[in-house]
């Protein structure tokens, strides 16, 4: 269960405040939207939910079972159970696919005190995930999303966040960049790992994912905060009326 | 006005001395002895290189040569130089300097192929062939540093190595210099590879160092290479004393419709200067400089090169990998020269760093002189830290930021290993870059910019 109390978070460098006191609860089990005009704050929620460190918390907390993990660097948070879906991965060249996967995995079973697991065992799981994806060998031979299209670098997102298991999925802007087609296996892929000890956090400025991707909970998030709460019809209402309720255009 | 810098330094009066007592025995017949007057007399109209120099201007030798050390006069085959010949794992034709100076007993002398002649440079100085003098200049380009003038006044051994017209080397050769270390030394040496027409195969070079004392190194390497000849050579230099300053002038002359790749490797090592000075004989060639350069603490590494497009349809390319932490230096300076009727000429020079603190330095100079007008060439130099987007994304999969920073540093050198086309011995590039990042990592070093 992710628990977010009173999030106070500026840009380390800037006074800009970006996160006004935020509060937000992601149940195990549970699929909760966050919608939002651009600017309201909401891949920087996401960013400081997985420790990235251009940002400064001025106050609150972030609880991951129970456990603050303000403290903990980005690897031990992954560990800890945290993943990232990226907005737009990152192309990290002369690193083979196989060989960061690999080295991702392990260092989780490091961390969780389990041992590395075997290259045949990694193999078998790596290709069964992937072809459930539709990942074509060839994509995991090359260099890290390095040429990859933007479907096929947001099928990668989702082929790590099924080899690693975590416990708490944010999906940030997941369906930006994806034509019909690959939204649809990008959404298979996320619904098979749907599971009642996983929650999820799926951010996005359209509704059109939340048809695939269908929520339990939707939150309106605008300057910084959560505004609103709903089930899922909320998403269909926001599509219609826009943003400007909420005191922002669109 | 010619300028005429007195020798004052320490140095420089010691190397005089050295010369004047050494040059009757080093050998060499007239034609040689000439070669080595010359060059002498041009070192004492300039001296040592120094900063103001443009070429030197990063890498001052006359403030880094407070003394030079006596010269190495035989090699000193210590238990120590032969555990690591033993420890080496590459295979091929192994040929051994220790000192500088030729020992046959280590090398492998019967596996030379067929088709293969090796001698030391010793013995090829006073053979009577007379286009010794010519092979032993090198290209036009470079005739002018002093850092090489004084290799070829005091070069003493080496190996001097002819591959005949048509062979294709099945077994690398692998040349190992050892500085045997017992006691702080000069070493002069220089090598001579000529590859004739339609060969092929790997030069490995090996600069190690296995004592505790610091060395002087002034070393070369002389290719010239034939038409149609594919020759790829890789450089290792690691295992230096801190206080060991080497310059090393790799002189090449490659020939028409021919492949040359030179990739050097400078890790744990002192003060390295690198320099290139290729030229091309015929057209339709394809050159390649590459290398990579790890340095740390107070190290510094200078890679600097000419590369003289003398001739219609060549094809360049240059890429440089600096990693520099602690309080080390990285030096890269490229010149790539396309003459008049050097037409169609395309050149691609690059030169990246990554600093991992703020004690660290790089300076980037690449130069294009270009007189032709219809070419291609480019150049570009990066100074960058590490890439913060790229470390959260590895982290923010589970990687602990020593390791996610050793993958992102590999990786980045690896752009340039992969152009090494032995697999052994790229492997063994690989080995000695994972090794440094280990080491790194195992310090608990990570990037504090």
């Amino acid at each position: 269960m992710l628990e977010i109390r009173n999030l106070v978070v500026k840009i380390a460098d800037e006074d800009k405040q970006i996160l006004n006191g935020l509060n937000l609860t992601v149940n195990d089990g549970e699929v909760a939207a966050i919608m939002g005009p651009n600017g309201s704050g909401k891949s920087t929620l996401s960013y400081v939910i997985a420790g990235k460190e251009d940002y400064e918390v001025l106050d609150g907390e972030i609880l991951l079972n129970g456990e603050n993990v303000l403290e903990m660097e980005a690897d031990a948070r992954a560990a800890a159970g945290i993943f990232l879906a990226f907005q737009y991965p990152l192309e990290i060249p002369g690193v083979a696919t196989m060989t960061f996967l690999k080295a991702a995995m392990n260092a989780q079973r490091k961390a969780r005190g389990q041992d590395e697991l075997l290259t045949p065992d990694f193999i078998k799981q790596v290709n069964a995930a992937a072809d459930k994806l539709g990942i074509a060998k060839d994509m995991l031979r090359r260099p890290l999303n390095v040429g990859f299209s933007g479907g096929e670098k947001k099928r990668m997102e989702i082929l790590q966040m099924a080899l690693l298991s975590p416990s708490m999925c944010i999906l940030d802007e997941t369906d930006s960049g994806l034509d019909i087609d690959a939204l649809r296996i990008v959404a298979e892929g996320v619904n098979a790992l749907r599971d009642k000890s996983r929650g999820f956090l799926v951010i996005t400025h359209y509704q059109r994912l939340l048809d695939h991707i269908v929520p339990d909970t939707v939150h309106v998030m605008s300057k910084g905060k959560i505004v609103k709460t709903g089930g899922k019809e909320l998403a269909l209402e926001l599509e219609k009326s826009g943003y400007a309720a909420y005191g922002e255009a669109a | 006005m010619a300028i005429v810098t007195p020798l004052k330094t320490a140095a420089e009066q010691q190397l005089v001395q050295q010369y004047a007592d050494s040059k009757a025995e080093l050998p060499g017949g007239p034609a040689v002895r000439k070669l080595r007057e010359d060059a002498f007399a041009g070192f004492e109209s300039k001296g040592l290189p120094h900063r103001r120099l443009e070429s030197w201007r990063y890498t001052d030798l006359r403030t880094l040569l407070r003394e030079a050390r006596p010269l190495a006069g035989g090699a000193a085959v210590t238990a120590a130089v032969k555990a690591r010949l033993d420890a080496l794992k590459l295979d091929g034709l192994r040929l051994v300097l220790v000192d500088g100076v030729f020992a046959p007993e280590l090398s492998t002398l019967d596996a030379i192929p067929e088709g293969v002649s090796v001698q030391s440079l010793a013995e090829a100085l006073v053979s009577p062939r007379e286009d010794l003098t010519r092979i032993l200049a090198g290209p036009s380009v470079g005739h002018d540093d002093m850092g090489l003038a004084l290799n070829t006044a005091l070069m003493r051994d080496g190996v001097f190595i002819e591959i005949a017209d048509g062979i294709e080397l099945e077994q690398r050769i692998v040349i190992v210099s050892l500085a045997s270390g017992e006691e702080e030394r000069a070493v002069f040496h220089r090598s001579v590879v000529l590859a004739g027409k339609s060969t092929k195969g790997t030069i490995v070079e090996i600069s190690e160092a296995v004592g505790n004392a610091a060395q002087q190194i002034n070393g070369a390497i002389v290719f010239e290479t034939g038409d149609e000849s594919e020759i790829q050579h890789v450089r290792i230099v690691t295992c230096q004393q801190a206080a060991t300053v080497e310059v090393q002038s790799l002189l090449a002359t490659v020939g028409a419709h021919a492949k040359f790749d030179s990739f050097a490797l400078i890790c744990n090592a002192g003060t390295v200067r690198q320099q290139h000075f290729v030229r091309y004989a015929g057209e339709h060639t394809e050159i390649g400089l590459r290398g990579v350069n790890l340095i740390n603490k107070a190290q510094h590494s200078d890679v600097t090169l000419i590369v003289d497009h003398e001739v219609p349809n060549g094809t360049s390319r240059e890429l440089f990998k600096t990693i520099a932490g602690g309080e080390a230096t990285g030096v890269f300076q490229g010149k790539v020269i396309v003459r008049k009727y050097a037409q169609k000429t395309d050149g691609g020079m690059r030169s990246n760093a990554l600093l991992l603190n703020d004690g660290a330095s790089m300076y980037n100079k690449p130069e294009l002189e270009i007189f032709a007008d219809d070419v291609v060439c480019g150049h570009g130099a990066t100074v960058a830290q590490i890439d913060g987007d790229q470390l959260f994304y590895l982290m923010a999969r589970g990687l602990p930021r020593p390791q996610a920073e050793a993958l992102v540093l590999q990786a980045f050198a690896g752009e340039a290993v992969e152009f090494i086309t032995d697999g052994d011995v790229r492997d063994l590039v690989i080995g000695e870059v994972e090794s440094w990042l280990k080491a790194r990592e195992a310090a608990s070093e990570v990037s504090t910019v």
